[in-house]
């Protein structure tokens, strides 16, 4: 990180009143508006000197000249990517400004002249929390026509999701319309993001300097201090190999799914992390599966294969090196090909894509192999199969109760019968199965958008359900061992009582010493009908409305499929009932809450 | 008088049984109820429990010990209706965990039940006419009574007496209504209880009927033991025994079995006033400071059974009439078909430690089930925890038969001696005081012991294997002719010595063994009981007169006239 030298303090080159000011003005601003400002005040100096006439309005002046780089990002992915983004931009000498979605104001789109997006598709298709905002404007009435913007859009995504890179897509075909002019295609970033997104930057850039080029060379690099954040010596593309210190299985043994709390050790690693960050693990795939892909192609797994300049053991780079489990369009396409079916080619056409999203949630790749057969040489398959992705895991502790060289985590394993055959999650079940003293290939995934109020007299409403109980965990800890004055409200849910009530035992305690305020419980699988969190919301809805109005902060935490959006409706019904709001000011509370960072997600 | 025991203090604030009951079990975090309201949901007739075997499991799982409730009814004299029966299956199906219990005072329990299925339960129970309440606590407990109907008559008469003492004497707390029968809600001053005032007894304290020569109910073991004397085929009244008990404490002298004492004579129509009296003072003599100690029997040991009859005669007003002879044969049930003087019939069919469960071949639950759908007299649980199929006509024997044979319900015709009766305790993995198996160790042992017995040529003897878990003698282990009394996993101590009739103590033999220990110390006495003993001689009258357990231990009142 280049470090920052404090301006050297300047006697009375201040009056107090401007002081003030500046204060005021700086106060609440995102470091990268902090630089920006910075960088601003060093351009005026510069048009200063040389008795340039003071501008109108300085971010007309420095927008045209310069490049601005937007993202919105679930899990880090597209704000890493837009860090180095800016890195690169600058280090080529271009005036650039990086900004997340939900702190960039939406009048100043109309100034922007040179603009480069990267967003990520979450949920169902779904823009990621930051940018919620932002696409709704664009996508909305109220966006200007943007005749003078060239732009670039790189979408993130998933092929093994149906709707992929959906919230990319949007984007750059509405800019489209709104008469702006692409710089580059848009960019559709599979989870091997770099395949796509290192040629996308190459030539969206090379366009945006071309551009920019002509405008004098800009004073605003002298300044340029810009906000990639610190590089601990371990990070996604280097993990620390964690060793596993405990673990446990904490449901009971009657229990249809296992859930295995982990803890791990960071000590040595010099990694940090705070409640609401996640663990990234590389896993390894279960030697069963490998066993199971090798032998319904034929192939064998000693064989070396030269792949991207590397040689590998065919085992090696199934088990390690690439995503067996989770099924992507390629691969469908890819396998299709191989096999000629009729069937498959059919499910891929546009007509179809009803069952096609039926296919992948249902089938795993293995599956196809042994239901459409096809000969594939070992160089073929490894090329046609993604990179395995790492995975991520809320962090289930806080170091204020840990220590900072431990973490933990909580993990549901994935495994299923279909197909007359046992089915595994990569990652889920390479953790429960890892033994202690084990050593795990790990990396921290911060997440700024689940944090705890930086007020610590503020109330909270957590809603974790399963394993998105995780996070609260860490909340909890925290606010117990920081003395917060605020209470703490949970909302928990699971199938039974007496199997799957994670963490039992300490939500006893903690309700006891009152580090745990309130917490409201719904087993599905109890009664005769099934009772779910949003259920309680509802029956809770008057406190928990009074609670938000009184400046609480709620949060989500576990499945993005239905219990978000369950509860999100039930957050809706909630504000009309009890807070007088029609459907649509309901809506806006909601989102303002959002914006607010009063309501944050942590879904998956 | 020392100070009053933390648990008196708990009855004496409980406004009359209630105390927070309600909002524990309206705690949805847990599954449990408060410490303190566990000592009070006893008198509703339910003890929380939880399953000893997952405890160490769930406490590395993070998650509480796996509780939940025995309920125990309230089943005079044993007596069951098929209706009920249907009722009580029912719920041991849908709420319990394993099956229904037989329990040694001839009454159901059923275990494994979860907090909130605790109030479907009672509710059911109740109404199918019979209840929990009393079943277990400082109170007066189930009634039992010697259930084979023989002689119809005086049988009848004594089982009505039975029925109403336990009904007469029970509490009077509306408490239990309002908890699980949707009673309103008491407001201001607790309904008084004539007997038993705010804190109730000091002990739990029980009362039992036999009707000689059947001493199948265990007459000496019970707190007030009534011997049902008849006149030319009638009831003519009473002979009254005070102060048996079982319960004792290892390692601890001031605690010890005990037979009751036969103090007098009462005719019927003074039977309840005399009930009722010992019964009160009992309440006011007995030790409040020491649980250990609360039992009748030290009572009478502290202040003398003639201060004690003397006070009663003083109370009542009246002066008991000198004992009348009785003679009891034995203690353990008579199996297969027997014919009553009305000219109907009974079978005794022989439960294993009483537990009703359909496992693999013998689907004794089911098999109950049928025959409670086409019998048409009644059912009578007995303190050997078997059943009687009580008042079948002469024609319905074969179906009934075919009914028994068809879900293995029939082990009574083939079983060896000392299988058929005897009887274990439950203890683990549901009681919480349990030190050893018994209930799930009782099948292992009769395998050992009847190798052992078979090398002798005694399979056909009739021995009484008595086993608890633990020193308070739940399967009254202290009138084993063998008696297994449960210190550790796996280690028990070893009594011989008790007659077949429940009129002896037995006498440590061997204390704190394993299996290998006792098998190797009844060898050589079972050699010599098979070459010895006289005809007709029970084994545990052998020992003592051939003298292998050595002089008597002094134990209070031990033996009787
Ligand atoms: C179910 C039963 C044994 C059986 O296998 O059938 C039983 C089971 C228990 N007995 Fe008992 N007792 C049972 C008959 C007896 C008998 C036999 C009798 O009454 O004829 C005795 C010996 C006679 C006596 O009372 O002395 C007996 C003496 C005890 C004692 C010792 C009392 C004493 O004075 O020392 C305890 C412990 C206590 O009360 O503190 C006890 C306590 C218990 C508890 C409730 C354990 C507890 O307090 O937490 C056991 C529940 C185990 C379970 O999971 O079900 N149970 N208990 C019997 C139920 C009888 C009923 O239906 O009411
Ligand atoms: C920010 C974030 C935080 C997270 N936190 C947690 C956490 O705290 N705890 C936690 O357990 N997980 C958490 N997850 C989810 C976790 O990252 C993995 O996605 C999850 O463990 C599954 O990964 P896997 O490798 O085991 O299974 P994969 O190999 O990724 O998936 C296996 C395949 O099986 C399919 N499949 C899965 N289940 C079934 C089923 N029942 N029937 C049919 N098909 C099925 C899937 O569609 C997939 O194609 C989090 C995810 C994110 C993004
Ligand atoms: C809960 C969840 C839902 C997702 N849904 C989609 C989707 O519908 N379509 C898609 O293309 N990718 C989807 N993805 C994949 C992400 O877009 C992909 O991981 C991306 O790299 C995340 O970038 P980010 O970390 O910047 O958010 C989903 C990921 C998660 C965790
Ligand atoms: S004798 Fe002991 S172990 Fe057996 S049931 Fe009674 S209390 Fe439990």
């Amino acid at each position: 990180m280049n470090a920052l030298v404090a301006p050297e303090p300047l006697p009375a080159t201040l009056d107090p009143e401007k002081t003030a000011l500046l204060a005021r003005l700086a106060d609440g601003l995102a470091p990268e508006q902090l630089y920006w400002v910075a960088a601003w005040s060093a351009a005026r100096a510069g048009q200063v000197q040389r008795g340039v006439a003071p501008l109108e309005s300085p971010a007309a002046d420095v927008a045209a000249a310069r490049l601005t780089i937007l993202y919105g990002s679930q899990t880090g992915n597209a704000k890493r990517l837009a860090e180095a983004l800016a890195g690169r931009s600058e280090s080529g000498g271009l005036p650039v400004r990086l900004v997340r979605a939900d702190a960039y104001s939406h009048r100043e789109l109309a100034r922007e002249t040179q603009l480069l997006i990267v967003i990520s598709t979450q949920g169902d298709g779904e823009p990621p929390d930051d940018a919620r905002g932002l696409v709704e404007f664009l996508l909305g009435k109220r966006a200007p026509r943007l005749p003078g913007l060239h732009y670039a859009v790189l979408g993130l995504g998933d092929s093994s999701y149906p709707q992929f890179c959906e919230v990319g897509r949007q984007l750059d075909a509405r800019l489209a319309a709104l008469g702006a002019t692409r710089l580059a295609p848009l960019g559709e970033a599979d989870v091997d993001i770099d395949q796509v997104a290192v040629p996308w930057a190459a030539r969206a850039l090379e366009q945006a300097r071309e551009r920019l080029g002509r405008a004098e060379p800009p004073v605003v690099r002298a300044a340029t201090v810009h906000a990639l954040p610190a590089r601990g010596a371990y990070s996604r593309e280097k993990p620390f190999a964690a060793t596993v210190l405990a673990n446990q299985r904490i449901v009971s043994r009657e229990s249809e799914r296992a859930v295995h709390h982990l803890e791990l050790s960071l000590e040595g690693s010099g990694l940090r992390y705070a409640p609401g960050d996640a663990v990234g693990i590389r896993p390894t795939q279960p030697p069963a599966l490998v066993e199971q892909w090798l032998q319904a192609l034929h192939l064998d797994g000693t064989q070396e294969v030269t792949h991207d300049g590397r040689t590998l053991p065919l085992a090696q780079w199934l088990g390690r090196e690439r995503e067996l489990t989770r099924l992507s369009r390629a691969f469908v396409a890819a396998h299709a090909a191989a096999s000629g079916d009729a069937d498959l080619m059919r499910v891929l056409r546009k007509e179809h894509a009803a069952s096609f999203a039926q296919l992948l949630a249902s089938h795993q790749p293995i599956d196809l192999l042994r239901r459409y057969r096809a000969a594939w040489p070992a160089e073929a398959l490894v090329a046609a199969l993604r990179p395995l992705t790492p995975r991520l895991y809320s962090i289930a502790s806080s170091p204020r109760a840990v220590g900072e060289d431990e973490v933990h985590l909580t993990v549901a394993r994935v495994a299923y019968e279909a197909f007359g055959m046992p089915h595994w999650g990569a990652a889920s079940a390479f953790l429960a199965a890892t033994g202690e003293d084990a050593s795990l290939p790990v990396f921290i995934e911060p997440n700024e958008r689940f944090r705890l109020p930086a007020e610590d007299r503020r109330d909270i409403i957590m809603i974790g359900p399963g394993t998105g109980v995780a996070p609260f965990r860490a909340f909890v800890q925290d606010r117990r061992e920081s003395g917060a004055r605020g209470r703490n409200w949970l909302f928990f849910g699971n199938r039974h009582f007496t199997r799957d009530f994670l963490y039992q035992v300490e939500w006893q305690e903690a309700l006891k010493s009152r580090a745990l305020h309130r917490l409201d419980l719904a087993f599905s699988r109890d009664g005769a009908h099934k009772t779910y969190v949003q259920h309680r919301l509802r029956e809770r809805g008057r406190e928990l409305y009074a609670w938000l109005e009184g400046g609480a902060h709620l949060y989500v935490c576990g499945d993005a499929s239905h219990m978000a959006k369950d509860v999100h409706a039930a957050l809706l019904d909630i504000a009309v009932a009890h807070g007088g709001h029609s459907a649509d000011t309901a809506r806006e509370w909601l989102a303002d809450l959002l914006t607010q960072g009063r309501y944050a997600h942590d879904v998956y | 008088m020392p100070a009053l025991s933390e648990f008196e203090l708990v009855k004496e604030r409980s406004r009359q049984l209630r105390g927070s009951i309600a909002e524990g079990l309206a705690d949805p975090v847990t599954g449990a109820i408060g410490e303190a309201d566990t000592k009070l949901l006893k008198f509703h007739g339910s003890y929380q429990q939880d399953d000893r075997d997952l405890r160490e499991e769930r406490r590395k799982q993070k998650l509480e010990p796996l509780y939940s409730f025995m309920l125990r009814a309230r089943l005079p004299g044993g007596v069951v209706t098929p209706a009920q029966w249907l009722v009580f299956d029912r719920l041991a199906r849908d709420y319990a965990s394993s099956g229904l219990r037989i329990t040694t005072r001839q009454t159901f329990q059923w275990h494994g039940i979860l907090k909130n299925d605790l109030k479907p339960t009672i509710a059911a129970i109740n109404h199918a006419m019979a209840s929990t309440i009393a079943a277990c606590g400082d109170v007066l407990r189930n009634v039992v009574s010697t259930p084979l109907p023989m002689q119809s008559a005086a049988h009848a008469e004594a089982y009505a007496w039975a029925a109403k003492l336990s009904e007469e004497l029970a509490p009077r707390t509306t408490a239990y209504h309002e908890l699980w029968l949707d009673g309103e809600k008491l407001v201001g001053e607790p309904e008084p209880e004539p007997l038993y005032g705010r804190s109730y007894l000091p002990r739990k304290f029980k009362i039992g009927l036999a009707i000689p020569p059947l001493n199948d109910i265990d007459v000496f073991a019970q707190d007030l033991g009534l011997i049902a004397i008849a006149g030319d085929g009638r009831l003519a009244g009473f002979n009254l025994a005070i102060g048996g008990g079982m319960g004792a404490t290892h390692g601890d002298p001031t605690t010890y079995p005990r037979l009751a004492e036969v103090v007098g004579f009462v005719t019927p129509d003074r039977l309840r006033a005399a009930a009722e009296q010992i019964i009160a003072i009992q309440r006011d003599w007995g030790d409040r400071g020491e649980r250990r100690h609360a039992r009748l029997k030290y009572t009478l040991d502290r202040r003398g059974t003639d201060a004690f009859k003397a006070e009663l005669e003083r109370r009542l007003g009246f002066a008991l009439e000198p004992a009348r002879p009785y003679r009891f044969e034995h203690n353990g049930d008579r199996y297969g078909w027997l014919q009553g003087g009305d000219g109907r019939w009974h079978l005794t069919l022989h439960i294993e430690s009483g537990r009703l469960l359909d496992r693999g071949e013998r689907r004794l639950l089911s098999g109950m089930r049928e025959l409670a759908r086409v019998h048409t007299g009644d059912f009578r649980l007995t303190c050997n925890q078997n059943v009687i199929v009580a008042n079948v006509e002469a024609g319905d024997r074969a179906r009934i038969d075919a009914i028994v044979a068809g879900h293995g319900l029939d082990g009574y015709r083939r079983q060896s001696a000392i299988r058929r009766h005897a009887i274990a305790c439950v203890a683990l993995p549901t009681c919480g005081l349990a030190m050893a198996e018994s209930e799930r160790y009782l099948p292992t042992i009769l395998d050992r012991l009847e190798a052992q017995l078979a090398r002798h040529g005694l399979l056909e003897a009739p021995i009484l294997l008595r086993l608890s878990g633990c020193p308070n003698g739940c399967s009254r282990p202290y009138l084993g002719e063998i008696a297994l009394v449960g210190r550790a996993p796996g280690r028990y101590d070893l009594r011989l010595g008790a007659d077949f009739a429940g009129q002896r103590l037995n006498r440590p033999y061997r204390e704190n063994v394993d299996e290998p220990a006792i098998l190797d110390a009844l060898e050589p006495l079972f050699a010599r009981y098979a070459a010895e003993r006289s005809p007709g001689e029970g084994f545990g009258d052998f020992l003592v007169r051939s003298d292998v357990l050595g002089p008597a231990r002094q134990i209070p009142a031990e033996g009787i006239a």
